[in-house]
């Protein structure tokens, strides 16, 4: 059994990709892995907090970062957006003295401190680095064979370096879905932008980010698409319609949490894994493995 | 003279924000423009930004849409010859644009990032729904029309929680006390 502290985020817990969450558990699980999510934990901030208000932004990581220290795990989070956040709040700390300085200041008002002892992981690092593909591939019942995925990475896995694995053209993923018995496609713009959250203040911008991504998945031979981060899922998923719309396309491709898609290969039951809440259904493409 | 001095101050400025520094670093080289998934929507593309930031004209990088179209995708920072921190640099300049209150009329992400800030200020989490539909009422009442469909989706596939999630009394007041303390520090710089 490996133990891991661990951080959903406010997407994976109670926001729009609960089913992420529930499948992150459900294969932990099967893994071996146990994921104790950090008490009374808040929000990273994400890219608004980050954006405007770096100080706030860097006491609200350290806030999660000094009670996850106490623990003395590795931090796990599915999410990619707090994966950069709390990444940087521990670069930044070892950096610059200055901002140390006045975050610990911040963080002694509420009785806390930090001494930068805490790494942060991601979920898809753990998975293929501390677990590894041999392991996942023994756990395998169910052999996706033939089942053509497009792994989309997004931008926030694997950049800026924090890094596993390539900042441009990462694999990771790619071995992953093989593992499974999956064939991942080629996909060029794999860690491409989704349009993150300016899908909510500047929807045109995003759309068009959108579009090319399906467009590439598609035309790869995609019949689905996996991601490794809850907002990526959403742009994709969520606002398929509005780029149909809009470029008068007619995508209908499922967009998958990778740990829905690592359920399914190992035989867990599709409610456990939240499948139902995909917009775009994804029990047409999946029904032969299900 | 006046207009040297003037350079000097606004770069001084840029650079002693903490992942600013790198301006003084820069070769034109454009390498961050050609990456940009954006810099053809922007105002000033991200090398242009900097030139113009150098030449010191504040009130116009400033008030440019071009920051606030980056979506942090970080291809420009690990694509630098120089190592400038490029995603950084534009957060610099949005909490700059902030501080000094500069217009930015023609984009509304800085809007967006207040109203997600002060959910999260107020409630140490973010209500994914609350947020939305707040920023679209405040900004775009007819946005929020058209974006029914969307919701109603998200609604339907159990994706919307009205409920927001909320620390223990004694967690918030642990993050309340912390912020207010940073806020009364003043910025990273």
């Amino acid at each position: 059994m490996k133990y891991y502290t661990y951080f959903p985020g406010c997407s994976c817990s109670h926001g729009g990709a609960k089913a992420y969450g529930w499948s992150t558990q459900a294969v932990s699980k099967v893994l071996d892995i146990e994921l104790i999510e950090l008490d009374d934990w808040n929000c990273c901030g994400s890219t608004p907090y980050s954006s405007v208000d770096e100080l706030a932004s860097f006491c609200l990581s350290a806030r999660n970062l000094a009670m996850a220290e106490k623990r003395g795990f590795d931090l796990v989070t599915p999410c990619s957006s707090c994966y950069v956040i709390l990444n940087r709040t521990n670069s930044y700390l070892k950096e610059y003295p200055q901002v140390k300085t006045k975050v610990d200041e911040a963080l002694a008002a509420g009785g806390l401190e930090y001494h930068g002892m805490v790494r942060v992981r991601h979920l898809l690092d753990v998975f293929v680095n501390d677990i590894g593909y041999d392991e996942i591939s023994s756990r395998v019942k169910r052999n996706l064979s033939r089942l053509k995925v497009a792994p989309y990475y997004g931008c926030q896995v694997t950049r800026p370096a924090f890094g596993f694995d390539h900042p441009e053209f990462p694999q990771s993923l790619d071995k992953l879905v093989a593992t499974l018995g999956g064939e991942p496609v080629p996909f060029p713009l794999k860690s491409r932008c989704c349009g993150g959250s300016l899908v909510i203040s500047e929807e045109a911008l995003a759309l068009d980010l959108i579009d090319k991504l399906l467009d590439c998945a598609l035309s790869n031979g995609a019949e689905c698409l996996v991601t490794v981060c809850p907002l990526c899922q959403t742009n994709l998923d969520a606002y398929q319609s509005r780029v149909n719309r809009k470029f008068k396309a007619n995508f209908d491709l499922p967009v998958l949490f990778f740990t829905q898609l690592m359920g399914i290969a190992f035989g867990l039951n599709s409610q456990d894994l939240g499948l139902k809440t995909s917009i775009v259904p994804a029990e047409r493409v999946l029904a032969k493995y299900l | 003279m006046e207009n040297r001095t003037q350079v000097h101050t606004f770069v001084d400025e840029i650079a002693t924000i903490p992942g600013g520094e790198g301006i003084r670093l820069c070769i034109q080289c454009g390498t961050c423009t050609a990456s940009c998934p954006n810099a053809d929507k922007m105002e000033h593309t991200p090398s242009q930004l900097i030139a113009m930031a150098r030449a010191g004209m504040k009130k116009e990088v400033l008030s440019s849409n071009a920051m606030w179209y980056c979506m942090s995708c970080y291809l420009c920072t690990v694509r630098c010859p120089r190592g400038i921190k490029q995603t950084d640099l534009m957060h610099a300049l949005e909490s700059l644009a902030v501080r000094e209150g500069s217009s930015h009329g023609r984009t509304l992400t800085p809007n967006m990032y207040r109203s997600f800030n002060d959910f999260v200020y107020s409630l140490g989490s973010l209500p994914e729904f609350g947020f939305m539909t707040w920023f679209y009422l405040l900004t775009n009442p007819l946005r929020a029309f058209r974006m029914i469909p969307v919701a109603l989706s998200l609604l339907r596939h159990g994706r919307l929680s009205i409920k927001a999630r909320r620390l223990t009394p004694e967690g918030a007041n642990q993050l309340r006390a912390i912020l207010d303390k940073a806020e009364s520090l003043g910025g990273v710089a």
